[in-house]
């Protein structure tokens, strides 16, 4: 983790290398489990109808053939130490991927064998014909462990090969790979919002008829994206000029803005930053009117789990408290509106106005805040995890309870929820996802104004100091149980808002919508975003929500609703090995998380320092006093 | 002394120490008046007290509270069982293992595989014992090994962390093997084959009369008390045992004194996961029946067991899982019954939460005091 695994692409000693051959038969032997291991969790099959171009590759090969290129990549690349030689690149790397990548493929092969001829059926319910047809391509088993055997030879030596190519080069392959597989999978999303924008024409052009893109689909994507990243990069270029010759200028007067050369960077960039952020807006805004009744109804759900991300981050990425049991407020906020709104609720029924409940449900949930919150709050953080979560399941378990029934329904929930009436003028319902988009998208701006300040107040510094340091916090006068109680009620009051909308989305509540795995998601969200900072979250909540779907709400992806949790899962382990602070890192938090290599890179630079001053002529051969 | 140590803790409590005063408070009067209304409903249904809390009471009969108390004590040992490898990853690395309840259902899994296998070849009935013992030898192995392919993947670079990093790491593998199981086994829940007759059989045990006892449960009691016995003497008398109480207490200076700590932390995953992978087996012959989803309430409430027997103790964990099968067994009947709560046994998990969050409330060290290393403790 410390030391970042660098490609480095020329050096001068070591020209000898041999290769290690049980470093080559274990990476192997990985990538071939991995891809039985996808094989037997049936995904190729079940992709398989469907092309990621239409038709050289289906989404079912495609779900496979990425692991050796994986491989034959991760094998090549090494942990280039300070002050070592990189070792040469040549083609014996793209030999060793293809090792690797031909061990993988004849691990499919062996797989398609053993299916072939044992029936394991009963434990492994892909253990299947069609799985020895996909791996045979319907010819004999012979032909497809040879055939496996090419594929994965081949893919290895790309994933190799791809260090051979120059920094640029290799960008340049990897956003055309991203992008051109990228657009296939959001071809529904894309083909609506042509349609939308009355472009047919495009989606003609770049989809084929059952689904995929063509074959110059993808060209014309593969150049689009070159041509983009060239522009971006010339610009880039420019600008950097400029600023250069901008710095060299301030040097020269002497002016004041060179004093603080790092704040003016950081202002232009949060200029950018702005600016980006408002055309993302304004687009964001128009969206709807371009989209179909489905993609908005995702949208929506974007924009729900969004929000509840939102406060989650207050919670989670501010202070620092990891609260497993965020759907609980998720709940008491859904609960409340429907008690107060719904003509069908069990209990009290007054059928308020949806706005009136809302003015309800933020003193219900803030209490439910504090009474969750006060005893939790002395608490180490990890047994602060288990018991959150341990009132997550209380909360639902009660709800579903046959005590609480004639208050909250039980099983049965609550139904006829009605939709928000906005000032008799409109009526936001679940049959308008356009609507509830709006309506969702107006607290998830109310929600970030209130994060963005909060983040830039005293209350905000004090949860950032607690979550560095509990103690050091405490010592500088932070009244630390208060800001964390102010935390946790802040998060209970957004994720109360979202369960708000929920009810009067969904039109009826039931308990199994509350269930720990929309903590878990959430949570997921908010770290794979980037914890505490509110555009990594957004980026999170429509990377994840909007793609794979939420907990029972359908994504993008809807081939992939059978494994969307599994890919949760796997995505949370890996941002955690690879990336703790989140796609898109708050500074700071990144900061705390690799303190470490910091420490290191700066004892590192004050060395080389040290080497480069001359030797104090006063005491030769004595180090320069620090 | 005690005056001076106690005066500025009188002007430092804050609204919080009141509201938790308060909960406490609130708390112990629930158990006392629903421990009052239950004995008043034993000594007669009818009397006003237990009118008044519970018009449509019945008298808890002895055997059925007997039953109770032996079904809980049964879960009990193996929540216990599953809350030795919470305590000893907790003891020795300082973090909770979140997906060690997946590991347990694993065991459940595998065990359901092998013996359906075993029964179709038709060895299951005719020689049940050795057949059951290879079933326990593959659902140890695969809980062991899951265990230990787990630290070495997840858990091995993240060492040194915050702490809070390995646990959310450990929720994301939870997740993921929860979900690997669905796809390889598909959602629907699976069956165990059916047990021998004289196993499912009721015995009298201790020659008591009244007390009977079920074939099953007896072999659970057995096995976890021999697995119990194994676990500590290894722990407590071998030389491995030894290292792995002393990087427990001190990973650095177990280091200095030429214990592998990378090895002795592999060991006590591994003995986790075995245990995990026993309390699998005796949980499938109990309830013949796994669904991917088994692992996740027996996870946490053997992490509660974990908690209320105190972290890093192994007596401790097995008392507190059999203090929490019991309580969650006999608790909502006892406590919540009569007080008139109808469908009380749906509240039975909600029964084991609140018992954690008491105990922490109450006596956050655990019920035989928490075994951690100097900076864990902090």
């Amino acid at each position: 983790m410390t030391a970042t695994s660098v490609p480095a692409t020329a050096s001068s000693s070591e020209p000898q290398w041999s290769p290690d051959p049980r470093r080559l038969v274990s990476y192997g032997a990985i990538c071939a489990l991995t891809m039985v291991f996808i094989c037997l969790i049936g995904m190729p099959v079940k992709l398989d109808p469907r092309p990621l171009i239409d038709p050289i590759l289906s989404r079912g090969y495609a779900s496979l053939v990425w692991v050796p290129v994986v491989f034959g990549y991760s094998v090549t690349s090494f942990v280039v130490l300070e002050g070592m030689a990189a070792r040469r690149r040549g083609p014996s790397d793209v030999l060793e991927g293809a090792i690797v990548g031909a061990i993988g493929g004849l691990g499919v092969g062996i797989l398609g064998l053993l299916v072939d001829n044992f029936d394991l059926r009963d434990p492994l319910i892909n253990w299947s014909p069609q799985l020895v047809d996909f791996i045979t391509f319907g010819n004999s088993i012979g032909f497809g462990i040879v055939i496996w055997l090419v594929i994965g030879a081949l893919c290895g030596a790309a994933g190799a090969g791809l260090h051979l190519l120059p920094e640029t080069v290799r960008l340049y392959v990897a956003s055309v790979v991203l992008a051109v597989v990228g657009m296939s999978f959001l071809e529904t999303a894309a083909t609506d919002l042509l349609q939308g924008l009355k472009l047919e024409f495009i989606s003609d052009a770049i989809y084929a008829k059952q689904g995929g893109l063509t074959v110059r689909g993808a060209v014309i994507v593969a150049v689009l994206t070159v041509a983009g990243l060239a522009l971006g990069r010339f610009i880039r270029a420019n600008q950097q000029r400029a600023a250069a010759g901008r710095a060299e200028a301030d040097l020269a007067t002497g002016g004041g803005a060179s004093l603080t050369p790092v704040g003016g960077a950081m202002r232009r960039r949060s200029n950018r930053e702005l600016v980006l952020g408002g055309l993302g807006i304004v687009g964001l805004l128009l969206l709807p009117q371009f989209l179909g009744g489905i993609m908005n109804e995702l949208l929506a759900n974007v924009g729900l789990f969004l929000l509840l991300a939102l406060g989650l981050n207050i919670v989670v990425g501010l202070a620092g408290i990891l609260d497993l049991g965020y759907v609980a407020f998720f709940a008491v906020g859904g609960y409340t509106t429907a008690v107060l709104t719904s003509p069908n609720a069990p209990w009290l029924h007054p059928e308020l106005p949806w706005f009136v409940a809302l003015l309800i449900v933020i003193p219900i949930a803030a209490l439910v805040g504090l009474l969750i919150g006060a005893p939790v709050i002395r608490m180490r953080g990890d047994y602060l995890a288990i018991v959150t979560l341990g009132f997550g399941e209380i909360i639902r378990l009660l709800f579903l309870s046959d005590w609480l029934a004639p208050y909250f329904g039980g099983a049965q929930g609550i139904t006829n929820i009605p939709g928000v009436q906005i000032f008799g003028i409109a009526t936001v319902s679940g049959t308008d996802p356009k609507a509830v988009f709006y309506l969702v998208m107006g607290f998830c701006a109310l929600a970030i104004y209130v994060s963005w300040r909060l983040e830039r107040s005293r209350l905000g510094r004090a949860w950032m100091a607690i979550r560095e340091d509990e103690k050091v916090a405490e010592a500088m006068g932070i009244n630390t149980v208060n800001a964390k109680l102010a935390a946790f009620v802040t998060g209970a009051i957004l994720a109360s808002f979202s369960g708000a909308i929920f009810a009067a989305k969904v039109g009826s509540i039931f308990p199994n919508s509350f269930e720990i795995l929309v903590s878990v998601i959430i949570l997921v969200i908010v770290i794979v975003g980037g914890m505490g900072r509110i555009a990594g979250v957004a980026l999170g909540a429509v990377v994840l929500i909007g793609i794979l779907g939420g907990p029972s709400q359908p994504g993008l992806l809807q081939e992939l609703a059978e494994y969307k949790l599994l890919i949760y899962g796997a995505l949370l382990v890996w941002m955690m090995l690879k990336r703790p602070e989140g796609l898109l890192p708050n500074v700071r938090r990144s900061r705390e998380l690799h303190h470490e290599e910091l420490s290191q890179d700066a004892w590192l630079k004050a060395q080389e320092i040290e080497a480069a001053a001359p030797p104090d002529p006063e005491y030769p051969g004595w180090e320069t006093p620090a | 002394m005690t005056t001076a140590t106690r005066a500025p803790t009188a002007t430092q409590r804050t609204n919080v120490d009141r509201f938790l005063t308060l909960i406490r408070i609130a708390l112990i009067t629930f158990v006392t008046v629903g421990l009052l209304a239950f004995i008043a409903q034993q000594i007669s249904p009818t009397n006003p007290f237990a009118e008044w809390a519970n018009p449509g009471a019945d008298r808890l009969t002895g055997s059925a509270f007997r039953e109770l108390v032996i079904s809980g004590l049964n879960i009990g040992v193996m929540y216990g069982l599953i809350a030795l490898g919470y305590s000893m990853v907790y003891g020795v690395l300082g973090f909770i293992n979140f997906a060690h309840g997946e590991v347990f259902m694993w065991s459940v899994m595998s065990g359901w595989i092998t013996s359906e296998k075993l029964f179709e070849a038709g060895l299951w009935e005719d020689f049940f014992i050795p057949a059951l013992l290879f079933t326990v030898l593959v659902s140890v192995t695969v809980s062991t090994t899951l265990a230990v392919v787990m630290e070495r993947v997840a858990y091995r670079p993240l060492r040194g962390s915050p702490r809070l990093i390995p646990l959310i790491t450990s929720i994301g593998v939870s997740f993921f093997l929860q979900n690997v199981a669905i796809g390889l086994f598909g959602p629907a829940a699976k069956r165990y084959p059916q047990l021998p007759e004289w196993m499912s059989k009721r015995y009298e045990v201790f020659g008591i009369p009244g007390l009977e006892v079920e074939g099953t449960k007896i072999l659970i009691f057995v096995v976890s008390t021999i697995s119990m016995v194994g676990l500590w003497y290894y722990v407590e008398r071998t030389k491995t045992g030894k290292a792995m109480r002393a990087v427990a207490e001190d990973k650095e200076i177990a280091a200095l004194m030429g214990i592998d700590v990378d090895k002795t932390i592999v060991r006590t995953f591994a003995v986790g996961g075995a245990m995990a992978g026993v309390a699998g087996i005796l949980w499938g012959l109990l309830f013949r029946s796994v669904v991917a989803t088994t692992g996740f309430l027996p996870g946490i409430k053997a992490f509660t067991a974990a908690v209320l027997g105190g972290v890093g103790n192994l007596g401790g964990a097995m008392a507190g899982g059999i203090t929490l099968g019991v309580g969650e067994s006999v608790g909502p009947l006892v406590l919540l019954e009569p007080l008139g709560i109808p469908g009380v046994s749906q509240l039975k998990d909600a029964v084991a939460f609140v018992l954690l969050i008491a105990v922490l409330l109450f006596k956050p060290s655990g019920l035989f005091g928490e075994r951690l290393s100097a900076e864990d403790r902090a």
